[in-house]
């Protein structure tokens, strides 16, 4: 559905994009997931033939990004990371318009769109402009699939959004999925990892590993221990400093602490931090997440960097 | 028990019944709490839940409609402008002058808050080698990394020892790493006694907090330290509270 062959791009100085490899299957929800500047936007932008590839060559339904745009430019679907419907138009007005563009009807396709759409219908008077962000954002996304597309980009759909609104989104995803519809999206949430299909995991231009998310974590190569005790803020600097330190990470209420030894016993390292006056000391073994697995990429990545 | 009143200057932030109304819509709806010295509050809500009312006005940027707060011992309905010179502010949206570079913005800041020249220049100094950005000091802000951006923006946020400092979504779209230093530096400032306010997308760090409030529709519904708060709603989990408390009918799929 996608294919993606060494793509670079540079701006100036600053490498953008770095050698990007990647095929999506059809039906696939497809994560690409890094950090502002990793290079998500400029990569979609290409794809969806707005931006040139300074090197490689990518194919979206078998149509060259670069030679055959015009007629890409028909079949996908897009919804940019900033909202980018015209503000003075009505929702009504606003799903008209691009169904028009594409040279079809809203009732046409209305089935496509029906559950999303139909949560925003009650405000279909109302200008886009005044909408908010949850139903700005389910407007779009009527919008970029009114014309029946096969693949569908999403620019950071979720950025910003509160947690709540990122799950109602997500749903809709997985709804247009059984529409058999491929979906290109990307996020900073790790947490949406687990959502797709399979995921590239991008941090300054390079690809970290892409692969489903089970897999990621599969390979991921050292325990991972949950580690809480009764002095929050001391742990991490105790952690940090204890002699077979491979990393130790804030996670929410507990520190995520790998050990450079297989052998590891977490009995010597609560006898260390109880020498450090910490109580209520608790060492799970857990299984790692994706943040994890990201956390000890990046390292390795900046490890070969400064070699 | 017996309540104790409050000595003066106990609370950095004493908020009581606060509330704002725009025509019949109540964005704030007589919301109480305090925060402590040197404490990481949190300020959680859903998109729309009235947090960013709430904190305009305890920024001294809104006048509430009703209520009483004080900030850094100021009362926000006479004294605004002395509550803004004892308070610092970053969002994530406005935070330095993308075409000054680093050092422009923290002369331009400090000035803006009354430093003199000869501190300015002893603190800059001190600070870029701290950020490790001594190379990229005469860098325009706008061509650094989004990373080194929010760090440098705290920095000039409690660059003037301000008493609480306001911080709205400070590391969204960050990189995990840089995140996870981001706090760290919160937490040393928090040290120092400056106390932080904190809102954020990412439950995970609701848990670095030392106390949070959950906002649903104007009101804070849920209040106390993650610890406390997991027990009291029977969660393993920020996110899984803040689901159900801001959505109840929301099924959870992560």
């Amino acid at each position: 559905m996608i294919q993606i062959h060494g793509i670079s791009k540079s701006f100036g100085n600053v490498v953008a994009l770095q050698d990007i490899n990647i095929e999506v299957q059809e039906g696939e929800i497809f994560g690409l997931i890094g950090p502002d500047g990793s290079g998500k936007t400029t990569l979609i932008r290409i794809l969806t033939t707005l931006l040139l590839p300074d090197s490689g060559t990518a194919t979206v339904m078998g149509l060259d990004v670069v030679k055959e745009y015009k007629n890409l430019r028909r079949v996908f679907g897009y919804m940019p990371g900033r909202f980018s419907l015209y503000e003075d138009l009505t929702v009504e007005e606003n799903l008209e318009l691009f169904a028009s563009i594409f040279g079809t009807t809203v009732e046409a396709n209305y089935h496509l769109i029906e559950d999303i759409y139909k949560q925003i219908e009650p405000f279909k008077s109302r200008r886009a402009g005044k909408l908010s962000g949850g139903m700005k954002q389910k407007l779009a996304l009527s919008c970029a699939m009114i014309h029946q597309p096969k693949v569908i980009f999403l620019d950071e759909p979720t950025t910003g959004v509160d947690p709540v609104s990122r799950q109602e989104f997500w749903k809709m995803l997985k709804s247009l999925k059984k529409h058999g519809i491929s979906i290109f999206v990307s996020t900073p949430y790790m947490d949406e990892a687990s959502l797709c299909d399979r995921i590239a995991l991008i941090q300054d231009g390079k690809l970290l590993s892409i692969d489903t998310p089970t897999a990621i974590v599969g390979q991921y190569e050292k325990e991972v221990y949950a580690i809480v005790s009764n002095k929050k803020h001391e742990l991490l600097q105790d952690l940090r400093r204890y002699k077979d330190v491979e990393s130790a990470f804030l996670f929410g209420s507990h520190i995520h602490y790998s050990d450079q030894k297989v052998s590891f016993d977490p009995r010597e390292l609560i006898q260390y931090l109880e020498q450090l006056g910490h109580g209520e000391i608790e060492v799970d073994k857990i299984e790692p997440t994706i943040e994890d697995c990201f956390l000890a990429l990046m390292g390795n990545a900046n490890k070969t960097a400064d070699a | 028990m017996q309540t104790r009143q409050p000595m003066p200057n106990e609370y950095s932030i004493d908020v009581q019944n606060l509330t704002k109304k725009f025509g019949a819509f109540t964005a704030v709806n007589e919301i109480s709490f305090n925060t402590k010295k040197g404490e990481i509050f949190g300020f959680l809500g859903a998109n729309g839940a009235g947090k960013s009312t709430a904190m305009k006005m305890l920024c001294g940027l809104l006048v509430p409609s009703s209520g009483q707060a004080t900030v850094a011992s100021f009362d926000i309905n006479k004294e605004s402008e002395k509550v803004k010179k004892r308070i610092g502010y970053m969002s994530q949206k406005f935070s330095l002058y993308q075409d000054l570079t680093a050092r422009e913005n923290i002369r331009f800041f400090g000035g803006i808050y009354g430093l003199s020249n000869k501190q300015i220049k002893e603190k800059t100094d001190e600070l870029m080698e701290r950020l490790h950005l001594t190379d990229f000091a005469n860098t325009q802000v706008g061509d650094l990394p989004l990373g080194w951006k929010q760090k440098l923006a705290f920095s000039v946020a409690v660059f003037h020892g301000p008493e609480i400092v306001f911080l709205d979504e400070p590391t969204g779209g960050v990189d995990p790493v840089t995140r996870r230093e981001f706090w760290e530096m919160i937490y040393a400032t928090a040290k120092l006694g400056t106390t932080i306010f904190v809102t954020t997308h990412y439950m995970d760090e609701s848990e670095y907090c030392d106390r949070v409030s959950i906002m649903v529709d104007g009101r804070i519904e849920a209040l106390g330290s993650p610890k406390e708060l997991k027990a009291k709603y029977h969660v393993k989990s920020m996110d899984e509270l803040f689901l159900q408390l801001a959505r109840p009918e929301t099924v959870k799929i992560f």
